[in-house]
């Protein structure tokens, strides 16, 4: 869980409307210029994905491009790397979920 | 600068093409297209800065004293930079770099979700440092992150960890972390120095040249403003992060006794080492770094790797920090500018002797902290046989120690093919280093002895349509046609 510092939001509060998305189908609102990870930690999102090994739940770790562990569908393309990607007014975000199926697979 | 949002944008062939738009390849940036060069500078942030200087032109932070002036610092490299003719793509990856045939390279760049692949004569590598691996039982949980992480996310988002934070590790920028949040409002509970002491023994030789360096002054602030004012503890011997689905505390073993702290968030920090994924992709060589603990790739006084063309520039070469990493950017971008013929070897050594004399200056003192910083074996190797060591592919600490004894493994390289450490998106990134360390340790030897994973580009996943939908060159459709 995230909070802003309260010299964010006296600067920017009234300058930059908020990005409206929605991760795993419930609507959220960050930062304008947030990128996608930062935006789920501002929203109290710890864990954005489950791995393909165990199913283990896991958060962004490195927020700098190193460690995939932020790793999320966007718009519906999985694999996406959250702390690289900048977040866009509505942007549909959701769990990656653990292995994929064969049966998943579309064409 | 000019500003490229699309690949197509992008021109077919640079003079330079520098990686990574932190301290390192903005200045190199700068100083080649003064020298007017044509100059390519992709980086995969959203905003120039690399992490030291992370959305300098963008943070939402305005309260100067929160992240300290060094931070401030990094504008006037983005200022020098816009003045010149550079190209600049964000939000750009390098996945390949590899040599073409007109004794060039051929670089692979994905950006907007298009590959495309473009020449450059030179290379300038300037991907920068990540922080080390630190693996404890469970510091996969989410909730658990770099301290490095937090930072980042306080830079260019303005937030703070909300609960109890504890901060744990060693090394001077743990104790910069943790005052910048401490000053921005998060709410510090602990932080759990596990500097070894007897690091003061191998260090104290090297403290008379630190007493005279540019650190001195301001690692002393640091260090007695933190203490100050955080619960600080010190000779931590061992952490473990406890908690099912997210962290909720942290246990710390020190002096023999052990406690559990709670907390909300714990950030693990044990210094930064080179980012190497690249280098080691493109086939320079590197070598085990004793001191700072870390593979490094080799490079000479202009910071030319092994492959003539390509020059490895800023902390990717080995860590010297921001104000030198500008410092070496500068250098090699004039060993490239000698190379392709726009300065002679004199002018060469003549422009870069004043750079050289600062970089001097901002590297003295550092052997000092390295020796200092330098992490336990119990961080470096974990003791635990639980611990998750690589992140991706969920190996153990104790599988992989298995496999060294029982099953002879020696190297990196082997062990990949036995237990998939280091195969998963992230490419021995995280596992790496401590991977390393442990055959390392079962079989009695140096890391150096031990070598490295032989990393394979792409060094970034990039789909398969990306790949499809690149135009192939004469030489893959020879490859195929009969
Ligand atoms: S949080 Fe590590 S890659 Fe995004």
């Amino acid at each position: 869980m995230f909070r802003p510092i309260a010299e964010a939001k006296a600067s920017d509060g009234t300058r930059v409307a908020p990005v409206g998305f929605t991760f795993d189908g419930r609507a959220m609102t960050a930062r304008a210029g947030d990128t996608v990870a930062a935006a789920l930690l501002a929203n109290g999102v710890q864990a954005c994905r489950q791995t393909p090994v165990s199913g283990a739940p896991r958060g962004p770790y490195c927020m700098m491009g190193v460690c995939f562990e932020c790793l999320v569908v966007i718009d519906g393309i999985g694999n996406r790397q959250g702390c690289l990607v900048p977040l866009r007014d509505g942007m549909r975000i959701q769990t990656q979920a653990g292995r994929r199926q064969p049966d998943e697979v579309q064409s | 600068m000019k500003t490229i949002a699309e690949i197509g944008l992008l021109a077919e062939q640079y003079d330079i093409a520098i990686v990574g738009a932190g301290p390192a390849g903005l200045s190199a940036a700068a100083r080649a297209a003064e020298l007017g060069l044509s100059v390519l500078l992709a980086d995969e942030n959203p905003a120039p800065g690399g992490q030291i200087y992370r959305a300098i032109t963008t943070t939402p932070v305005t309260d100067r004293s929160v992240l300290g002036e060094d931070y401030w610092k990094g504008g006037a490299l983005i200022a020098r930079l816009e003045r010149t003719d550079a190209v600049y793509a964000p939000g750009c990856t390098v996945w390949s770099v590899a040599p073409d045939e007109a004794g060039g390279f051929e670089l692979g760049l994905s950006l907007g979700g298009q590959a495309r692949l473009v020449a450059a004569r030179q290379i300038i590598l300037a991907t920068g440092a990540q922080e080390r691996p630190f693996p404890i039982p469970g510091w996969t949980l989410p909730g658990v992150m770099t301290a490095g992480a937090a930072q980042i996310v306080l830079k260019s988002s303005g937030l703070v960890p909300g609960g109890r934070t504890v901060i744990a590790g060693c090394g001077p920028l743990l104790y910069l972390l943790a005052g910048q949040l401490a000053a921005a409002g998060a709410n510090i509970v602990a932080v759990l120095d596990t500097t070894p002491r007897r690091n003061w023994l191998a260090a104290i030789a090297a403290f008379p040249d630190f007493l005279r360096s540019p650190y001195l002054a301001k690692g002393l602030k640091l260090m007695t403003q933190a203490r100050g004012k955080l619960p600080f503890r010190t000779g931590v011997t061992s952490l473990a992060a406890e908690g099912t689905d997210t962290v909720t505390g942290v246990k710390v073993t020190r002096g023999g006794a052990t406690e559990t702290i709670a907390c909300d968030a714990l950030l693990l920090h044990q210094g930064v080492i080179p980012g190497i994924n690249l280098s080691n992709a493109a086939g320079c060589a590197q070598a085990f770094d004793a001191v700072q603990r870390c593979w490094t790739p080799t490079v000479d006084d202009w910071f030319a790797s092994s492959i003539p063309g390509i020059a490895i520039a800023g902390d990717g070469a080995g860590i010297g920090g921001a104000e030198s990493a500008a410092l070496r950017g500068e250098i090699a971008a004039l060993d490239a500018a000698r190379r392709l013929g726009r300065l002679s070897e004199a002018e060469r050594d003549e422009k870069a002797a004043p750079t050289r004399a600062g970089l001097a200056r901002s590297l003295r003192g550092r052997r000092f902290l390295d020796l200092l910083y330098r992490p336990a074996e119990a961080f470096l190797a974990p003791p635990a046989d639980e611990t998750i060591v690589c992140r991706c592919e969920e190996v153990t600490a104790g599988q992989i120690r298995d496999t060294a004894s029982r099953l002879g493994v020696t190297g990196p390289n082997q062990m990949k093919a036995f237990l998939r450490c280091g195969m998963g998106p992230c490419q021995g990134r995280l596992c790496g280093p401590t991977v390393v360390e442990l055959i390392a340790q079962v079989h009695g030897v140096s890391p150096a002895e031990t070598g490295y994973y032989r990393l394979r580009p792409p060094v970034k996943p990039i789909t398969l349509g990306e790949l499809a939908a690149l135009p192939p060159t004469e030489f893959a459709v020879k490859a195929v046609v009969r």
